[in-house]
């Protein structure tokens, strides 16, 4: 199989200074973020690859950076083989654009309160000057609404039913590629099921591939592929959803899966994992895990891991194994 | 029995609006015993968290409890004046709400806003009260908690604030607490933390928790039993082994089939069709029968029966039997 994303060397710094009169009149120094640094990996055509880890750990900030939402600090995202920070050939950096998409956590905030189902559904489409004739309907139906749902405002739809409109929106432009960033997380239980299996359905029918953004295990090995797990805007540990489920290798991987409440767990008694993510402007020195990490020894304070393979894993950490 | 810490009887609560009476809460019954975790699992909507505020006597107007009795130990606790209520609030009743930013002062060091509800509700010195405050927060599992006691709230991360609003439902020792929703807002290894925390605290000093949560995972984790709400009223008690596993309501049994398992694989999963209805726009008869797979002529008819006094089982009509079905 191709690689359809390619994302090399990924970073991405946010400056959190204060403004710059308080800067002068407090001499504070200027503050970075570093949300993003050094994250590689592929995912190819027709796959599912999940980004998870805790808040803070730069999932939403790749996802953004993929479909262009954000510039990248250094490094680059190929779609198709198609760097859109470089190419400068707009007819070029047009048909990527329209390939990818992306649905959003809070079906509440990302449809327009004032617009009816249909224009919401048709403005990729409008954008681009395309025919929007029946477009809505038949989008509508598809994701599992009625064609008469066209005429409708957002208000009129539960949250199960407007993330369908932000699917059906992500549909219009026909893309093969759809970030979704947490797409279940505002929705309860039954209406989740609803969704994902609406969201594997369209996948099979129109070969999509899938950036699967999420803090929940569960979630993630119902629908992924690939897994990556994220710490602190690293990538500490990639492999194929069963090798990760079954034998995950990093100690932040571990201990991820530990923490995670599960259904059959009644009475666990679990010795809870130690300290939270640290703060990502002062990030511990070598591997950021190391504070937290049953592992440690001096080499982790010292010396950032590198990524190693470990059978089908890839793994950054000097002592797994 | 007299270690029952709170009962619930038949509770009802409305809120009239200009196009009718809505029914948040319908009728619900359950006790809660010392050193015991009763899970309240719903989804949104399905009247949890409203039947917490109205045991602690926090309904936001115009919702106000119309039927049904609250007994905190032998005494009936709804109805009370608004002063009698507010010196049980705290003292009796602990309360954790779901985002800890909002629930603390962010102008007042958490010294003080302990120190104050200590002084509340127990008669100390100000000295004494301190001392407790620091020990409160030792208990929580706050470390160097003498020198953090002058710290303010944006001092501290998520989960340690929500340590902190533990801390101080705790510090007049109250009998019952009521946690609605306390992890929804942290990661996944401080929930890990928090519900430890939780479950320590119940066993050490026998507390009666209220876990308030749409979190499965967390209920099976923590509680001991089980209260699942849909629509304002209660589907299904019991043992949380009995109810997450055997399933009677045919709604508990299509939430569990509806979580994404380990054991499942990518298996499509089991959907229940529609959501929940609004409540203004509830069914005639049993509020799930339109997304029932039982449903009858008589579920369409009949409101579904009520759970009696607290005790376990499903208010259906047509139960199912785990002995002899297999969930499909």
């Amino acid at each position: 199989m191709t690689d359809i994303i390619k994302i090399n060397g990924l970073d991405r710094v946010f400056d959190v200074s204060k403004p710059w009169l308080n800067r002068v009149t407090e001499r504070l120094p200027k503050r970075f973020l570093r949300a993003v640094s050094d994250v590689s990996f592929n995912v190819p055509n027709k796959s599912v690859y999940a980004l998870v880890g805790e808040s803070g750990s730069g999932k939403s900030t790749i996802g953004k950076m993929i479909v262009g939402l954000l510039k990248p600090s250094g490094g680059a995202v190929e779609i198709d083989g198609v760097d859109l920070a470089l190419e400068t050939d707009p007819t070029k950096i047009a048909s990527v654009r329209s390939e990818i998409q992306m649905i959003f956590q809070d079906p509440f905030a990302s449809v327009n309160p004032r617009w009816r189902v249909r224009d919401i559904i048709t403005e990729p489409l409008v954008v681009r000057r395309k025919p929007t004739d029946g477009v809505a309907e038949k989008l509508l139906e598809q994701v599992g609404l009625s064609a008469v749902d066209a005429d409708k405002f957002p208000h009129e739809f539960s949250g199960g039913q407007r993330q369908r409109i932000c699917i059906a929106r992500a549909l219009a432009s026909e893309p093969k590629i759809i970030v979704c960033d947490e797409p279940t997380s505002a929705l309860d239980v039954s209406v989740q099921a609803q969704v994902l299996n609406l969201m594997s359905d369209l996948r099979e029918e129109l070969g999509l591939t899938y950036v699967f953004i999420s803090h929940d295990l569960t979630v993630v090995q119902h629908m992924a592929d690939v897994i990556g797990v994220l710490y602190l805007g690293r990538l500490v540990e990639e492999a194929p959803r069963d090798v990760l489920f079954s034998n995950p290798k990093h100690p932040y991987t571990q201990m991820l899966f530990d923490a995670a409440p599960r259904m059959d767990s009644f009475g666990r008694e679990v010795d809870p994992p130690k300290g939270e993510v640290p703060d990502a402007i002062n990030p511990p020195s070598g591997c950021a895990y190391h504070p937290r990490c049953p592992l440690v020894t001096d080499i982790c304070m010292l010396e950032l891991p590198k990524t190693r393979l470990l059978g089908q894993s890839k793994v950054a950490c000097h002592h797994a194994e | 029995m007299s270690d029952i810490v709170l009962s619930i009887r038949d509770l009802v609560v409305e809120i009239p609006t200009r196009s009718g009476i809505l029914r948040p809460v319908d009728g619900v019954s359950y006790d809660i015993r010392k050193g015991e975790i009763l899970g309240v699992v719903g989804e949104s909507g399905a009247g949890k968290s409203m039947a917490g505020n109205a045991v602690i006597g926090l309904l936001d107007r115009p919702a106000k409890i119309t039927g049904g009795q609250i007994f905190l130990g032998e005494k009936k606790i709804n109805g009370l004046k608004s002063e009698d209520m507010r010196k049980l609030r705290g003292r009796r009743i602990g309360m954790v709400f779901q985002d800890p930013l909002t629930s603390l002062n962010p102008l007042l060091t958490i010294g003080e806003q302990l120190t104050e509800t200590i002084r509340e509700h127990l008669n100390l010195s100000a000295n004494e009260a301190l001392e407790r405050a620091v020990a409160g927060l030792e208990e929580v599992g706050i470390p160097a908690a003498r020198e953090r006691i002058d710290s303010y709230p944006h001092e501290f991360s998520g989960g340690m604030r929500q340590r902190v609003v533990i801390a101080l439902a705790l510090c007049a020792e109250p009998e019952l607490i009521i946690a609605d929703e306390p992890t929804t807002a942290l990661d996944v290894s401080v929930q890990a933390q928090i519900v430890a925390l939780l479950k320590r605290l119940c066993r050490d000093k026998g507390v009666a928790v209220m876990l308030i949560t749409h979190d499965m995972g967390v209920i099976a984790e923590a509680a001991d039993r089980v209260a699942v709400m849909y629509a304002g009223r209660l589907a299904e008690l019991g043992a949380v082994r009995d109810v997450l596993t055997k399933a009677e309501h045919p709604y508990t049994a299509g939430l569990m089939a509806s979580t994404p398992l380990a054991s499942q694989g990518q298996r499509r999963l089991r959907q229940i069709p529609g959501s929940m209805p609004r409540l203004g726009e509830l069914p005639d008869g049993c509020a799930f029968h339109p997304r029932c797979d039982r449903a009858a002529e008589k579920c369409r008819l009949n409101p579904a029966p009520r759970l009696r006094g607290g005790e376990s089982g499903a208010a259906c009509w047509f139960q199912i039997d785990p002995s002899t079905e297999v969930p499909s």
